[in-house]
């Protein structure tokens, strides 16, 4: 198992994660723990959201770059992390929640 | 036509005179008229004029002389002309004789001739009439001029007859006139030429169209950004970079090959490899969530309870650092990374002789406390590290085994960088620190590194191996161990700790299993500039103060922990028994595995003992007890060895020997700072250090006078 994975297993057993997703460039997604409807709607959405928030910060400044996007909501926290054609989505639970 | 030269010659012989008067006043009027046509016409019949002498046989016979000649009889004789020459008039010899009776241009053209034609076919037909008649009386006005002898009396009935061959002429030219016109068109259309048009049909028009199939079509619309803009000339610069090396070197063209095929394979292995980064950063924020309430505590919890108990202070535990594999080795050391505040490096090993078995390294990061940042695996237990101050990438450790390495958490690797064997320096017994130092005159990475079979070696990094040499070997000059054949050799004392002065490189401290300290220098290898009985039982751990220069603390297993001042050597010879004792002494009833002085004062420092709790004491506040004594191991026998300070945040980790990293924040009483007035200017580097000294030396100055009392317990 590479050390990705491992890690990603990681992010999976922590307490309140929902699920992670890899989506590629198209948007699709390639790796998940969710159920299919789930994840191609999160995936959807998500890789939209996170390519204007990219654009965003690149119209900007065009040598700076998005690292990541995290989205508190009331519910839950969409973590999203685009890494080169790659996008890491993880939803974790709210605590208090 | 043949009169008329008859009547020429006769004209001329008679009276030349007469006949030009008569032919110059008849001339206007006969060519006018025409009436001389019938003379010639009828020239049969002889007519003499009426005033013609009547001569003489002999009369006639009579031949008169005439001399003709050239001169001119009314020329000028005598014309003299002004010669410049000569100036003077002179007679001109040469006159002009010529003499001009008549002049007529004529205006004759005969019919052939090729002007002759132009004309005709310039006036056409009608002005060819004109054109005959014209030329008849200009004929005719010749022959007139040649008789000259015709008579008056004959003209009337000449002109009779001359105005009836006119109304002949009149009604006769016709046929010439018809013959000329045909004349004509032979000259002007010689080749029979003739217009002639006619139309033909025309070509009813038709119309024909076809459609082919159109090409195939899309629809594209796109927005671009600055970005993307930004983007496509960045990699149009890196493209013409490339093909600019490759021009340059054309020899290195090759090795880029096989280089780049190498990152292919290697990316297009495992695609999802690539989102490692990505992975990383959200597992510390799935931690970040996760432990939230222990990063908001870290951040910003102070204990209030502080304020109403005076002194004392207390550690308030944080993050619990364990890792599956370390679950059965004991920290063996504990490391703070000099260049990030939130990362640190601990040692996994074993302490008990019976138990050794393998080694571990791992680094921890405050911000993923659930997972190591990274680890090595060592066959044997590792029991001490060092990180690099400047390259932090790089990790000296000691191992159980005796060897030391050297591990680099950037290159990828399951293994050290170095090690060493026991062909080059490794040590026969464990070695129990290590510590790095100054690169050496030739940038070459260096450390130390002290075991217990007494030596103490300088490992210097070279390009592809790691060279050693004994800096000292530990020897006890006053015990000696009897050889079986009695001859009485010297025992090698066991070095356990050692380190370095802050600010005089040379100068270091080791601890010894025997309970010695030795104050050393570089330079003397072979003998210590001081040495101390310091404890009864092996010394743990040796610690120069931060600030003060002499000041350093011992802890040992003796259950003590002291503070010792390093004395010069003319203090020394006054009084020999003073330097074996300590300026404070400290018994915190059990085996103190570490102690450590803090980076924020001079005054404050940590230990940590067997049975579980960790000593926070501040010699500024209290010089005899702890301002916090506290159990920290979770479990009853599970014991403390080692700990660190945070060098810019105010905790500290500790480690224990069930392979647990504990890390602890301490309470504003243990970090009390020397109250700066209101409204003073922020102090500088300098005097902050200056004030810290101070504040140990007049602690210090006290304990001086009365070093007995100084022993608390």
């Amino acid at each position: 198992m590479s050390e990705v994975e491992e890690s990603l297993k990681r992010i999976q057993g922590h307490k309140g994660v929902m699920g992670t997703i890899v989506v590629n460039s198209e948007g699709i997604p390639i790796k998940t723990t969710l159920d299919n409807s789930t994840t191609v709607q999160y995936a959807g959405l998500i890789h939209n959201l996170t390519a204007k928030a990219r654009s965003t910060v690149r119209d900007i400044d065009p040598a700076n770059d998005l690292k990541f996007l995290r989205i508190r909501s009331r519910k839950n926290e969409i973590m999203c992390a685009p890494e080169k054609e790659f996008l890491l989505i993880v939803i974790q639970q709210d605590e208090q929640s | 036509m043949p009169p008329k030269p008859i009547k020429a010659k006769a004209a001329p012989t008679s009276d030349p005179r007469k006949r030009s008067k008569r032919g110059d006043g008849d001339d206007l009027t006969e060519v006018g008229d025409g009436t001389e046509q019938d003379d010639w016409m009828q020239a049969k019949t002889l007519v003499k004029p009426d005033d013609q002498l009547e001569l003489n046989e002999t009369e006639l016979k009579e031949e008169f002389t005439r001399i003709l000649t050239a001169n001119n009889p009314h020329a000028p004789q005598n014309i003299v002309r002004y010669s410049f020459k000569e100036r003077q008039y002179k007679q001109t010899s040469s006159v002009d004789q010529l003499a001009v009776h008549f002049a007529l241009d004529g205006n004759l053209l005969h019919k052939d001739s090729d002007e002759a034609r132009r004309q005709l076919s310039r006036m056409g037909l009608s002005e060819q009439k004109e054109e005959e008649k014209e030329e008849e009386k200009e004929e005719v006005a010749e022959a007139e001029g040649g008789a000259a002898a015709e008579e008056g009396g004959e003209e009337g009935g000449a002109e009779g007859e001359g105005k009836e061959e006119g109304g002949e002429e009149g009604a006769s030219p016709a046929p010439p006139v018809a013959k000329g016109g045909s004349k004509e068109k032979k000259l002007t259309n010689q080749f029979n030429f003739s217009d002639r048009a006619s139309q033909t049909y025309n070509n009813p028009f038709r119309d024909r169209g076809t459609v082919t199939e159109p090409p195939p079509r899309a629809s594209f619309a796109s927005n671009v950004t600055q970005w993307e803009i930004f983007d496509a000339y960045q990699e149009d610069f890196e493209k013409q970079e490339k093909s600019k090396e490759k021009k340059v070197l054309p020899g290195r063209k090759e090795e880029g090959k096989t280089k780049k095929k190498f990152t292919m394979t290697e990316t297009s292995n495992d695609d999802i490899s690539r989102i490692e980064s990505a992975t990383k950063i959200v597992e510390r924020m799935v931690n970040q969530n996760t432990y939230d309430d222990i990063a908001q505590d870290f951040k910003y919890w102070e204990d209030v309870s502080d304020e109403y108990r005076d002194q004392e202070g207390t550690l308030l535990p944080l993050w619990r650092f364990s890792f599956e594999k370390a679950k059965k080795l004991a920290i063996t050391s504990v490391c703070w990374s000099p260049g990030y505040k939130d990362l640190f490096a601990v040692s996994c090993g074993s302490y008990d002789f019976m138990k050794q078995g393998n080694g571990l390294i791992i680094f921890w990061t405050l911000k993923n406390p659930s997972f190591p940042e990274c680890f090595f695996e060592a066959d044997s237990g590792v029991m001490c590290l060092d990180i690099h101050p400047q390259h932090q990438h790089y990790i000296a450790a000691g191992f159980y085994d005796g060897s030391v390495a050297v591990f680099s958490t950037v290159e990828r690797r399951d293994g050290p960088i170095h090690r060493c064997t026991a062909k080059n320096g490794k040590h026969t017994d464990p070695v129990w620190q290590v510590r790095w130092q100054k690169d050496d005159a030739d940038n070459n990475m260096n450390f130390y590194s002290i075991s217990s079979d007494g030596r103490i070696c300088l490992w210097t990094i070279l390009k592809n191996e790691m060279v050693y040499q004994d800096v000292i070997r530990l020897c006890l000059p006053d015990v000696s161990a009897e050889g079986p054949d009695g001859i009485k050799v010297p025992t090698t004392g066991c070095g356990t700790a050692f380190d370095f002065h802050k600010q005089k490189d040379y100068l270091f401290l080791v601890g010894t299993e025997e309970g010695k300290v030795h104050i050393c220098s570089k330079a003397y290898t072979s003998h210590f500039i001081d040495s101390i009985d310091a404890h009864n039982m092996a010394v743990y751990k040796v610690c120069w103060n931060h600030y003060h220069p002499k000041i350093f603390i011992t802890c040992s297993a003796d259950w003590t922990v002291k503070i010792w001042e390093m004395k010069d050597k003319m203090d020394k010879n006054e009084g020999g028994d003073d330097s074996r004792k300590p300026l404070f002494s400290f018994d915190l009833n059990n085996s103190v595995g570490d102690v450590a002085w803090s980076p924020y004062s001079s005054t404050v420092f940590a230990a940590v003992t067997s049975d579980g709790k960790a000593f926070v004491y501040d010699l500024n506040v209290n010089k005899y007890e702890p301002l916090c004594e506290q159990m920290v191991a979770q479990k009853k026998k599970t014991k403390l060895t080692h700990i660190d300070f945070n060098p810019t945040f105010p905790m500290v980790i500790v480690g224990d020997d069930r392979g647990n990293v504990i890390s602890l924040k301490l309470s504003p009483n243990l970090r009390k700072m020397k109250a700066e007035k209101k409204g003073a200017p922020p102090v500088d580097e300098a005097t902050k250090i200056q004030r810290e000294v101070e504040k140990l030396e007049k602690i210090l100055s006290m304990v001086r006078e009365q070093p007995t009392e100084a022993t608390a317990n």
